[in-house]
């Protein structure tokens, strides 16, 4: 048996144990202050000589769509009728039951394996035909395909894309000293699937997407000092890219996926470099006593901020990637760190707080106004959702870790839940086709 | 405290047995050959813990060379004055004996960002090293390795938990 089926099958095994061992994230809605649109998702007939899972297509599609806060999916036991075809529909019905849209549609068997489903959207109000679509599912991807399934409706009632169907990247930490435990975990948007991407006795942290989602830059400490991975989700190969004296640390990869942005202290003081995947040259791009660190790029590659405590506490700075002098960003606050930008780079959320409060702040780039979006004493790590919507960040609750989504509006907040450890460091993966 | 008087307890029960051990046995012949002992041990055995340079002071819980770590106050790396006779003697220490090497891992509290937490952790150790190599301690006996937050020896969100955890602590790789 060669090295890589040995590895694979390895894998396998513990990803099986991991998927057992611990319960499937919790999501709890926290607080809706916001009307949200009632809908009906009829249970999908199903077609197929297999048995139908037990959570169905229009579960997931339901569940993703009240996750969101913008939804009011309609309970399945109060659908006085389940039509599985436009022809069947009677919009009388559903006025009745008050929702605004409902959706229906069939699974069938895809001559190639795997599964067709043929699915519609109708404005109850109206009657008009708002979706009517076909999907291939791949074997074994009912999920995401539910996910894909949520993604157009949300489109098509919202009018911005949806991003359930991506991922999500974070570490649990289990044990205190020599007993301590850490895991990078990547799971679906709502949580299921998690699959320990690396387990090890050493710290992990800053996991970062790589724009086509095939890959996870982090940091680890499984050589001593920290370093900076690549490592492909999918087959689990990976590659130590900074392995210096110093810190190796905060990795972020250009929009193009060519370069990775990192900070590195091998010249005495943490600074923020550009690592050019394909020549594999570091290029130092700021030169300073202080703390420089925390670098994400904007959107179309021509801007990078960092926090930097060159005025004496950390605060947000832009710099050109082709280098030049640092210009200060944030101005509100005793603390702005861990920046992050929203897909069309309006929006700034910070690590934001001063010497015992910390919580995450939405900064307008346009107007500088601010906004804190979450109420807790020890919220870090903002991750913005692919499509905007949503910022994923981490608090602290009874001395564990635990995530939260947040609306960019801060009205819809909700809490993921583990069984165990303490979960950090979110990262929410760009749309991926 | 209760460990030092346990610790008291068993070394008379010891000297208590050995004091028996001899009463029982009174009649041992003593080898008439002339034994030296050599005066070198006579003298190392007492200990002076403010002697550096001796490599049992590492582990003597009377000496400064037992303490290895540092704290520091909240997002400040300056070596507070009460560490500063802990720092020398380790410097001291270092000068002594050529051949000792130290990592001086950096720490800092949960609070902030965990990468600028990281670069903290470093600015710490960077001031313990630059106070060890300005008591004599070689650029090569020492390294600096951060780790930021991700190290707490206490987990919960206190100022008491927080003030543990702002370190820096010694670690001898070779004595």
């Amino acid at each position: 048996m060669n090295k890589y089926l040995a590895c694979l099958l390895a894998a396998c095994v513990t990803l099986t144990i991991h998927t057992s061992a611990r319960a499937e994230l919790v999501i709890d809605i926290v607080k809706t202050g916001v009307d949200s649109l009632p809908v009906a998702i009829v249970p999908f007939s199903w077609n197929v000589d297999d048995p139908e899972p037990i959570t169905g297509i229009s579960d997931v599609i339901s569940a993703d769509l009240y996750r969101s806060g913008l939804f009011e999916p309609l309970d399945k036991k109060d659908m006085i009728e389940r039509p599985a075809d436009p022809a069947d529909i009677r919009f009388g019905t559903w006025r009745l039951l008050k929702v605004d849209a409902v959706a229906m549609g069939q699974i069938s068997a895809a001559p190639g394996g795997g599964y067709m489903a043929r699915y519609w959207l109708f404005d109850v109000n109206t009657g008009a035909q708002l979706l009517g679509q076909e999907l291939l599912i791949g074997a074994g991807e009912l999920r995401l395909g539910a996910h894909r399934i949520a993604d157009q409706i949300y489109a098509a009632l919202i009018g911005t894309p949806g991003a359930f169907a991506t991922r999500i990247a974070f570490v649990v930490s289990t044990g205190v000293g020599q007993d301590s435990r850490y895991e990078l975990v990547v799971a679906d948007s709502d949580g299921f699937g998690q699959q320990s991407i690396v387990t090890d006795g050493q710290p992990l942290l800053s996991p970062a997407w790589s724009p086509d989602g095939s890959e996870l830059a982090f940091v680890s400490f499984a050589r001593g000092n920290s370093t900076v991975i690549i490592q492909n989700v999918f087959t689990g190969a990976n590659r130590v890219v900074a392995e210096f004296k110093g810190i190796n640390g905060a990795p972020s990869f250009s929009p193009d996926g060519s370069r990775l942005a990192l900070t590195l202290s091998r010249s005495g003081s943490p600074e923020i470099n550009i690592l050019d995947l394909q020549t594999n040259r570091f290029t130092a791009l700021t030169q300073h006593w202080a703390i420089d660190t925390e670098a994400v790029w904007n959107q179309d590659g021509s801007e990078i901020l960092f926090t930097s405590d060159r005025g004496g506490k950390p605060q947000v700075y832009s710099i050109s990637p082709r280098g030049g002098e640092p210009r200060r960003v944030t101005w509100e606050g005793d603390y702005n760190a861990r920046p992050t930008l929203s897909p069309d780079g309006k929006l700034l959320a910070t690590t934001h707080g001063n010497e015992n409060i910390y919580r995450i702040a939405v900064f307008d780039r346009e107007n500088q106004r601010l906004r804190v979006l979450s109420d807790g004493r020890l919220d870090e790590s903002p991750s913005f959702a692919p499509n905007g919507s949503m910022v994923l960040y981490a608090s602290k609750e009874n001395g564990k870790g635990v995530l939260y989504a947040v609306s960019v509006d801060g009205k819809v907040r909700q809490r993921l839940v583990t069984s165990e450890g303490d979960v950090r460091e979110p990262a929410w993966s760009p749309l991926v086709q | 405290m209760k460990f030092p008087v346990r610790l008291l307890l068993a070394a008379s029960l010891i000297l208590l047995l050995a004091a028996c051990k001899k009463d029982t046995k009174p009649d041992v012949v003593e080898p008439p050959v002339e034994r030296q002992p050599p005066p070198a041990q006579v003298e190392s055995n007492a200990l002076d813990p403010r002697d550096f340079t001796d490599p049992r002071n590492l582990d003597n819980p009377d000496s400064l060379l037992s303490k290895r770590v540092i704290y520091f106050e909240f997002d400040r790396s300056v070596i507070l004055p009460e560490f500063r006779d802990t720092i020398a003697a380790h410097s001291a220490y270092a000068r002594a004996n050529s051949t000792a090497r130290m990592v001086l891992e950096g720490h800092a509290d949960e609070r902030g960002s965990r990468e600028y937490n990281l670069g903290l952790g470093e600015r710490r150790g960077n001031s313990v090293e630059s106070a060890m190599q300005a008591g004599g301690a070689g650029r090569n006996q020492l390294e600096v390795i951060s780790y930021g937050e991700e190290r707490p020896v206490c987990t919960q969100s206190t100022e008491g938990c927080w003030q543990r955890n702002r370190r820096v602590e010694i670690v001898y790789t070779a004595r």
